[in-house]
């Protein structure tokens, strides 16, 4: 499926997303809210009416045609996964809502059984709730105590912090390879690296990571690690979570039903194989279907041409906003995606985001599910202009001068 | 002297003739704010924080003469606006009238539209904590007579 031409321009990439040519508030859309979550190509749209049009049938144990062509989807997208995170074999890869879903499975599945009291859980100060709550929880269930790597004052992870926290104790690490609220890119390779010193298993949360960043995980040597359709070009309510086999294997299921089990009786049942083992009940068939489209989107632009655009935004609007009355970045690492986290002296992160809003301009404002890194920093939310590769500098151009505007209002 | 149902009516002409713009909305919501007297030092304190606002909001009532006067604040200056239009409907009016009054404007003006269902739960929030003042105030009254 031809998604992109080699050679196509930026223009060409925003024809492929029907979404973005549209006026708001008789103003043309300006996306930059792909953080949260990012708009999806006329071939991922059409994977998911194709589907329902040809092919809907349940997986796996069907013996008529759709069935077998819905199973048949359903398990390219698994290799086309494996293919894009450089994973050694489909089975590793395990389907499930989001990545919150994901890293939830590897706190109940793997913390919960392999963890007990005197272990330590290490985070980091930057990480969405999603990956701060369930690691609190499986502390309150088996007694190991949750330990926070700080963030430095430019929104960097402070390494040094970190190695004097990892010790013998130290069972397992789970840190964001990007953090959604300021963009900072993390030395993950170095945090697996040393956690794997002490024999800690590690998860990386590629939530952020997966639309910006090629993802290598046997370079990585991460055991774990988890991310979503939805920030990827893909459809919502898919995400992936990859393992290494003999962890998966060890780990109890996380829920039961349908499709996870090899035999069932009353007296023992037996459990089915990996990635099944995980994969309970039917699961979200057309999304996953859809997300081997949104990989293929990205695998036909190419990271190089991602990153050469999305890094061209970041500059530009670094280059333009950072002159206006009373800007402040929040987050100013020296490896960072294309997000600008900011605040305005004298006007509250609501009100820029309502009247960005009223502009056709879609931002973040808040405390983007990270009140601890907010805590950290002692504000409440900031506003954040997060970029896609079918973002341009025009569009840049044009935030910048409603944001002059909008802040000429306050003065 | 105007009726709780007069005022509304009052707002919602006054938005009518905004069109729908989003920006010539929010401009003049923010105008509103402006003229919202200043709220007393002693009522801007946590114990006055609306629960289920997104942005700070703070609210006190007294009453005078038998009817309940609201003072009000917010932090961000769109939320403030707001907020002007629910102590103009709702200030100067008996605590039996606040607890009987429906409170129609918001949807009337289309605030789901211009504020978005977050906020309009604020509002929500707002209009409940008034009329749980209006209720705190009349048993006090009914107390004190």
């Amino acid at each position: 499926m031809s998604v992109v031409a080699p050679n196509m321009t930026i223009a060409d990439i925003r024809k492929q997303f029907p979404v973005l040519d549209q006026q708001v508030n008789g103003k043309p859309l300006i996306y930059f809210d792909n953080a949260a979550t990012s708009q999806t190509p006329l071939s991922v749209i059409k994977a998911l009416t194709d589907y329902y049009q040809m092919d809907n049938a349940n997986i796996h144990r069907g013996i008529h045609t759709l069935a077998e062509r819905a199973t048949t989807g359903f398990e390219e997208t698994r290799k086309a996964v494996q293919r894009f995170i450089n994973a050694p074999e489909a089975e590793r890869i395990i389907f499930t809502k989001g990545t919150t879903e994901s890293i939830n499975l590897v706190a109940q599945a793997y913390g919960r059984k392999f963890l007990k009291e005197g272990d330590e859980i290490i985070i980091s100060g930057m990480e969405h709730h999603s990956n701060i709550v369930p690691w609190q929880l499986v502390c309150e269930q088996t007694g190991a105590k949750l330990k926070v790597i700080p963030v430095l004052e430019n929104g960097e992870l402070d390494m040094e912090a970190y190695s004097e926290l990892l010790s013998e104790r130290t069972k397992f690490v789970s840190v964001t390879y990007i953090s959604n609220a300021l963009g900072t890119i993390n030395p993950v390779k170095d945090v697996i690296s040393r956690a794997h010193q002490v024999g800690a298993k590690v998860l990386i949360d590629c939530a952020q990571a997966a639309s910006h960043h090629p993802l290598d995980v046997q370079d990585l040597d991460c055991d774990f690690t988890a991310f979503s359709g939805h920030k990827m070009y893909g459809p919502t309510g898919v995400g992936v979570l990859y393992g290494k086999r003999e962890l998966l294997e060890a780990m109890d299921p996380y829920q039961s039903g349908g499709e996870m089990i090899k035999e069932v009786s009353f007296e023992k049942t037996t459990y089915n194989d990996i990635p099944y083992k995980f994969e309970a009940g039917t699961p979200n068939i057309a999304d996953v279907i859809a997300l081997k489209a949104a990989i293929e989107f990205i695998e036909e632009i190419g990271f190089d041409i991602i990153h050469e655009q999305e890094e061209a935004l970041l500059l530009r609007g670094q280059e333009k906003l950072f002159d206006i009355d009373g800007f402040k970045p929040i987050g100013t690492a020296k490896n960072k995606t294309s997000v600008i986290s900011f605040l305005i002296d004298g006007v509250h992160p609501f009100d820029l985001g309502m009247w960005l809003d009223a502009k056709g301009i879609a931002v973040r404002t808040g405390h983007h599910c990270t009140q601890p890194l907010m805590d950290r920093f002692g504000i409440d939310g900031t506003v954040r202009a997060s970029f896609a590769v079918y973002n341009t500098i025009e569009e840049i151009d044009v935030f910048a001068e409603a944001l002059k505007d909008i802040v000429k209002k306050f003065r | 002297m105007s009726t709780i149902a007069d005022k509304e009516q009052e707002i919602v002409e006054e938005f009518s003739m905004l069109d729908g713009d989003m920006e010539m909305t929010i401009n003049y919501i923010m105008e509103l704010g402006e003229q919202l007297p200043e709220i007393p030092a002693e009522s801007k304190t946590d114990d006055h924080l609306v629960k289920g606002c997104q942005s700070k909001v703070w609210l006190n009532a007294a009453l005078e003469d038998g009817k309940v006067n609201f003072v009000a604040d917010s932090n961000t200056a769109i939320t403030k606006g707001l907020v002007s239009l629910l102590t103009r409907v709702l200030s100067g009016e008996t605590p039996e009238s606040i607890l009987k009054a429906e409170v129609t404007f918001p949807q009337q003006i289309g605030m789901n539209r211009f504020i978005g269902t977050q906020r309009s739960n604020g509002f929500a929030a707002m209009i409940k904590q008034m009329k749980l003042y209006a209720l705190a105030l009349s048993s006090k009254s009914q107390t004190n007579a």
